[in-house]
């Protein structure tokens, strides 16, 4: 009995998941959701590092914007950041920060 | 054209024949039964596999994605000179394709792709056939060898490798050094322009280098570069050979080999035959075999042109190209492969529910050099859109590191987990 209630909870569980994904994916527009995507390389997928470089996933809208212009302008100075800060708008850098900050840590 | 089973199978002994006439084919039968809309993915290195991924991270449950790739196993290619050098094992770099049946649902085939028919969106394989709504090839590279007289693909198996691919010659590169004797040459080739990943070539002196330094310090590494400069990183690479490995690195602009002795290991370009212990050619390249099968190559005959909306083939309706097989002002590097992966996979979606593509599309690439075991240096561009001229352009901004270093080198491993995730988990 036991046995079964888990199993459900792990369906229920995998589904719940998967809509959420869904769900994350489809509240931020495609373009801005394309945009974030050239992080992933770096930042791992939907901003979720798996090691080393920051989490961008989850990350409060402002503090992202905050960062990315102080890159592009050079008062942080980052070892590679301020080459791809500089290739942006400062309406995409909201764009990116839209679709990190809805997804899940 | 009517055949009887036993037709067929007189013709199919005849694997080319199957090529020839594609239509023959559909006597096999569907590997995998289609039912919804279908995209077929044949390559399964950083742009397939990542483009296999998004489709089926952004596409929804409607869209089936099938993964054909010839080899069990992802090796990765970007690093794998560390294992020259010594600091990495080949090992290290392998990895496999279950999260992405598992987690992504992604339909795996391994084999290899005999022919493609673009007017019946079919993709042939030994043993059958895989029907398709849109097909993304990603074949990589494939190496000229009838540039280089004396070389063949057989001989850069045995005794002459490129390793330009990671795996096997990667092994047997990293052996021949290990048995050169110390006060012996290691010589490596470079073609011209546009060829797989531009650092490259450099980066493998430096773990070359680095290797022979700490075991057999008398040697030299001579660098035989077709092209008249150092083609990426200059300062960076010409400061690393001078501060780390005085004396072992001698770069010579201007000398294609044209010529091997295979027994001999001699080098010969237009000027002199260089007699080495250690020969690394790397032979001039082109698109991927399945590129020509598809019918996508250009007017070159090497490259293939897309729309950099889609990376649809600017000749073939519906069959769309990424990673080192298009033809582009972009490097051809592993992370611009899977930059491409994601633009065409968002594209494929919206195409495949009748919508326009992203209208603006920007790709980013990183792209770390190992200079020693724990020193590193970056170019990094941003690639935006040109409506006018339809293109890929750097946008303001990029640029190579101001030096290399050991923060650089740390940031070098972290972009090869976080990448390989990105690709494959």
């Amino acid at each position: 009995m036991k046995k079964i209630r888990l199993q459900t909870f792990a369906i229920s569980c995998a589904i719940g998941c998967s809509l959420y994904s869904a769900i994350t994916h489809a509240s931020v527009d495609a373009h801005s959701r394309n945009l974030a995507a050239s992080c992933a390389g770096c930042h791992g997928t939907d901003g979720r590092s798996v090691e080393g470089t920051p989490v961008l996933a989850g990350m409060d809208k402002k503090l992202f914007v905050a960062q990315m212009k102080d890159f592009k302008s050079g008062a942080r100075v980052g070892t590679v950041m301020h080459h791809h800060a500089k290739g942006y708008s400062d309406e995409e850098f909201e764009k990116m920060a839209e679709f990190f900050a809805a997804q899940k840590r | 054209m009517s055949l009887d089973r036993r037709d067929f199978l007189k013709l199919g002994a005849a694997g080319f024949v199957v090529a020839t006439f594609p239509n023959i084919a559909f006597a096999s039968s569907e590997l995998i039964k289609k039912k919804g809309q279908r995209v077929v993915i044949v390559g399964g290195g950083f742009g397939g596999a990542t483009a296999a991924k998004y489709i089926r991270m952004w596409g929804g449950k409607n869209i089936e994605v099938v993964l054909v790739e010839r080899n069990a196993m992802f090796i990765s290619c970007p690093m794998s000179n560390t294992v020259l050098g010594g600091s990495r094992t080949i090992e290290d770099l392998t990895r496999n394709y279950d999260t992405l049946k598992k987690k992504y649902g992604v339909k795996l085939v391994q084999g290899e792709v005999t022919g493609i028919d673009p007017q019946k969106q079919t993709v042939m394989l030994a043993n059958g056939h895989l029907s398709y709504d849109r097909l993304i090839v990603a074949p990589g590279v494939d190496f000229m060898f009838d540039k280089i007289e004396g070389l063949s693909a057989e001989v850069a198996g045995e005794s002459i490798p490129h390793a330009w691919k990671a795996g096997a010659q990667t092994v047997l590169l990293r052996k021949q050094l290990e048995a050169m004797p110390d006060g012996g040459v290691f010589a490596i080739s470079i073609p011209k322009a546009p060829y797989r990943c531009p650092p490259g070539p450099y980066e493998r002196a430096c773990q070359v280098a680095f290797y022979l330094k700490h075991n057999k310090p008398k040697s030299k590494v001579l660098i035989l570069d077709a092209n008249p400069d150092i083609v990426s990183k200059k300062g960076l690479f010409t400061a690393a050979w001078k501060d780390l490995y005085p004396g072992m690195v001698e770069y010579r602009p201007d000398a294609a080999v044209s010529k091997v002795d295979v027994a001999g290991k001699i080098a010969k370009t237009e000027f002199e035959d260089i007699k080495t212990d250690v020969l690394n050619i790397i032979p001039p390249m082109k698109a991927g075999a399945v590129a020509d099968m598809a019918g996508v190559l250009g007017a070159d005959n090497r490259w293939c042109a897309v729309d950099f909306l889609s990376y649809e083939s600017k000749v073939q309706k519906n069959i769309h190209v990424i990673g080192d097989s298009i033809a582009a002002a972009l490097p051809k590097s592993g992370h611009m492969a899977t930059a491409h992966a994601k633009v065409c996979a968002a594209a494929v979606i919206e195409l495949l529910n009748g919508r326009q593509p992203d209208a603006n599309p920007s790709i980013a690439n990183t792209c770390y050099s190992m200079a020693s075991n724990n020193e590193a240096m970056h170019v990094a561009h941003v690639y935006r859109y040109n409506t006018e001229k339809q293109e890929m352009i750097a946008a303001d901004g990029g640029g190579v590191s101001a030096s290399r270093s050991e923060i650089e080198g740390t940031l070098a491993n972290f972009w090869l987990k976080n990448i390989l995730s990105d690709v494959l988990l």
